[in-house]
């Protein structure tokens, strides 16, 4: 059985594994790592740049067949729309992921804001994938907001805790329309696939890959957890059966002899 | 859950599988609606009817006498139904735009509104501003059963009238949500076409309102194909056993969805299912025009034949004797607004 | 005149353009994305945008974000 591919914005993807570049020790094991997972989308930020040292241009290690997801790592939704367009400006494409944190904490996103920024760039075009707090409403005002994905955290940014909001992921996957990526707190490949035989229609991991001792095989385990997942959802996980306990009985007078009508 | 997973329930014939589908239904159905059950009665307006459906009693080709209440007659059966402590009404008519237009039954919600708390309508499916018109007239809710999902068959059934055309009849529910309708009820004609297909059908129908008009309160029911005066006309017989397990499959997969009991079927049956699902049943019904005052038995001409002929106190009395708790209104009356 | 690039006072001796500027202060070429006074200035316009006194500059480009 092969899967359908994942469409965001009428564009096609065969794989459902994003890898985000932050936190790599070094490019090499980056662009080692996008190899060995075969992830097609990749998130980005923007940063000034520094004027005194020369930075290797991060661009320069992400095959050019790659999408671009610029991380918008804002604290309002004034800001996340401003390093939207700045994204944009660049030329390298105007996919954006509304990251709107204002919590030091726990780094907790304000969904809130982020409702906002989508509206706001998804009305000038922007192929928008907001993150957030998985919240049905929030998730539905973004689909009439015109996002194009939503991306409902897993755990904690950076914890690697793995699923912890199971039960409201679930939900935004069974009432929202529009393909639901399992973001941030992923922390290993089983939780990847945990998310994936959800019916999620893909992951995004970071933290876990960028900071393994060996990134690059870390990140081909998780390309696997990842169909393994999806393979499993899609081939229909046996149901739990409904075992009847003896003691009382609901349906006996359906086998006895008078009859009820 | 599939397709194939629910034939391969219905068709799984070990009493084992029915029991542990009914113990989990009814382990579902306290948990989310205690033991609560909650009553309405029905009263019949009309059965002048534009749609010739070969399965019912008031089709337009049906030999009957036709009558429509006037807001005098119909007043007296809703202060008889109100006496008997009913305080949600179902009021049924025929599909008969020129006979019950939307003015009709405007008049008959506002009058409905003095004697009961919750007022719903079945009746022909009509467009979302009429459905506006209605609900600002004091209408809460809306059923509407696609009798059958299998289009040959709905075709088959289904001879002249409006009632022909399915895809209108499907969007019903729709329409009467976003007109702002509270509570929608659906449901298939059990017996009418293959059973599997058509409760996945239902499902499938429900589903999509879920995700759209996430705010109603849904509920499905399963009437099942009887005699009326005429032939039967089931193409496959819904036994009971069949029955139960349509009924706790509905409510494992839809746990909180409201499940209907109509007295088409018997006391026992209906007893039974209580313990199992069931969450609304109608109570002292009589489903002729005129029925509950204004005509005698003999003259009566009902939709279909009753079997639970119980009152209102007999079937409360039942109720609290085996610990459920019947519930006659969930909401004093409040004003519909847009 | 003074003008601040990615937050920081920088004296120009002359008047200079867009263009003159990112060549001057980036090492790398690519993918300078520009911001003048709150601003985006698209590469195409950077030859025919005069830098004036107070202008407030950003250079941004991307780096490995999450």
């Amino acid at each position: 059985m092969t899967d359908t591919p994942l469409v965001i914005a009428g564009k096609s993807f065969t794989s459902r594994f994003f890898l985000g570049t932050g936190k790599f020790k070094n490019k090499k094991d980056l662009s080692d790592s996008i190899a060995a997972g075969g992830s097609q989308i990749v998130t980005v930020a923007l940063r000034r740049i520094d004027l005194d040292h020369h930075e290797e241009n991060i661009l320069e290690h992400i095959p050019p067949h790659v999408t671009l997801l610029t991380n918008t790592s804002a604290r309002t939704a004034q800001e996340a729309v401003r390093i939207a367009r700045l994204a944009r400006a660049s030329g390298c494409g105007d996919w954006v992921k509304i990251e709107v944190i204002n919590d030091s904490k726990y780094l907790l996103p304000d969904n809130q804001e982020t409702i906002k920024a989508t509206e706001i760039l998804a009305a000038e075009g922007f192929v928008v994938l907001p993150y957030i707090s998985p919240d049905l409403y929030a998730a539905r005002a973004l689909v009439k907001a015109g996002a194009a994905t939503v991306m409902p955290l897993g755990s904690f940014i950076g914890s690697n805790q793995g699923i912890k909001t199971k039960e409201f992921i679930q939900v935004l996957i069974n009432e929202i329309e529009l393909p639901i990526v399992v973001d941030a707190g992923i922390g290993a490949p089983s939780d990847a696939a945990q998310a994936m035989e959800m019916g999620a229609d893909a992951v995004l991991v970071n933290t876990a890959v960028a900071t393994a001792q060996n990134p690059v095989v870390l990140a081909r385990a998780f390309a696997l957890a990842v169909e393994a997942g999806r393979l499993a959802y899609l081939s229909g996980l046996p149901l739990e059966r409904f075992i009847a306990n003896a003691s009382s009985p609901l349906t006996g007078f359906l086998y006895d002899d008078i009859p009820t009508n | 859950m599939t397709f194939q997973q629910i034939k391969n329930i219905l068709n799984d014939k070990s009493p084992q599988s029915v029991e542990g589908l009914a113990q989990e239904a009814a382990r579902t159905t306290r948990q989310h609606f205690g033991r609560a059950i909650g009553l309405y009665g029905p009263l019949y307006l009309s059965n002048f009817c534009s749609s010739h459906c070969t399965y019912c009693g008031f089709h337009s080709h049906n030999q009957i006498q036709r009558m429509k209440l006037e807001p005098e007659q119909y007043r007296k059966e809703m202060q008889f139904i109100h006496a008997q402590g009913i305080c949600n009404i179902l009021m049924l008519t025929g599909e008969s735009y020129k006979h019950t237009p939307v003015t009709y039954l405007k008049e008959a919600a506002v009058i409905a509104s003095e004697y009961f708390q919750g007022v719903s309508l079945e009746v022909h499916p009509m467009q979302t501003s009429e459905y506006k018109e209605l609900f600002t007239a004091g209408v809460d809710g809306i059923t509407v059963y696609q009798e059958t999902y299998d289009r040959t068959r709905y075709a088959e059934v289904h001879l002249s009238g409006y009632k022909k055309d399915y895809d209108f009849r499907y969007g019903t529910p729709h329409r009467a949500a976003e007109a702002g309708m509270r509570q929608i009820s659906l449901g298939v004609l059990l017996g009418l076409s293959d059973t599997a297909n058509d409760v996945y059908a239902l499902y499938q129908h429900v589903r999509e309102l879920e995700k759209s008009f996430p705010g109603v309160e849904y509920s499905v029911s399963f009437p099942r194909l009887r005699t009326v005066k005429t032939e039967a006309l089931a193409i496959c017989d819904v036994d009971d056993i069949q029955f139960v397990k349509i009924i706790a499959l509905t409510r494992i997969l839809f746990p909180r969805v409201g499940i209907n009991l109509s007295t088409r079927e018997s006391p026992q049956l209906r007893d039974h299912l209580l313990e199992i699902a069931i969450t609304r049943i109608s109570a002292g019904s009589n489903t002729s025009v005129g029925g509950y005052t204004l005509l005698e038995e003999k003259d009566q001409d009902p939709q279909f034949d009753i079997k639970d002929e119980r009152t209102v106190e007999e079937i409360v009395q039942l109720l609290k004797s085996k610990n459920f708790d019947p519930v006659f209104t969930d909401w004093r009356h409040i004003e519909n607004t847009l | 005149m003074n003008i601040i690039i990615n937050g920081k006072s920088q004296a120009l001796t002359t008047a200079q353009n867009l263009s003159d500027i990112v060549s001057t202060f980036c090492k790398q070429s690519r993918h300078v994305i520009s911001e003048l006074n709150g601003a985006i200035i698209p590469p195409e316009q950077w030859s025919q945008t005069l830098l004036q006194d107070g202008d407030v500059l950003e250079l941004v480009t991307f780096v490995g974000g999450g």
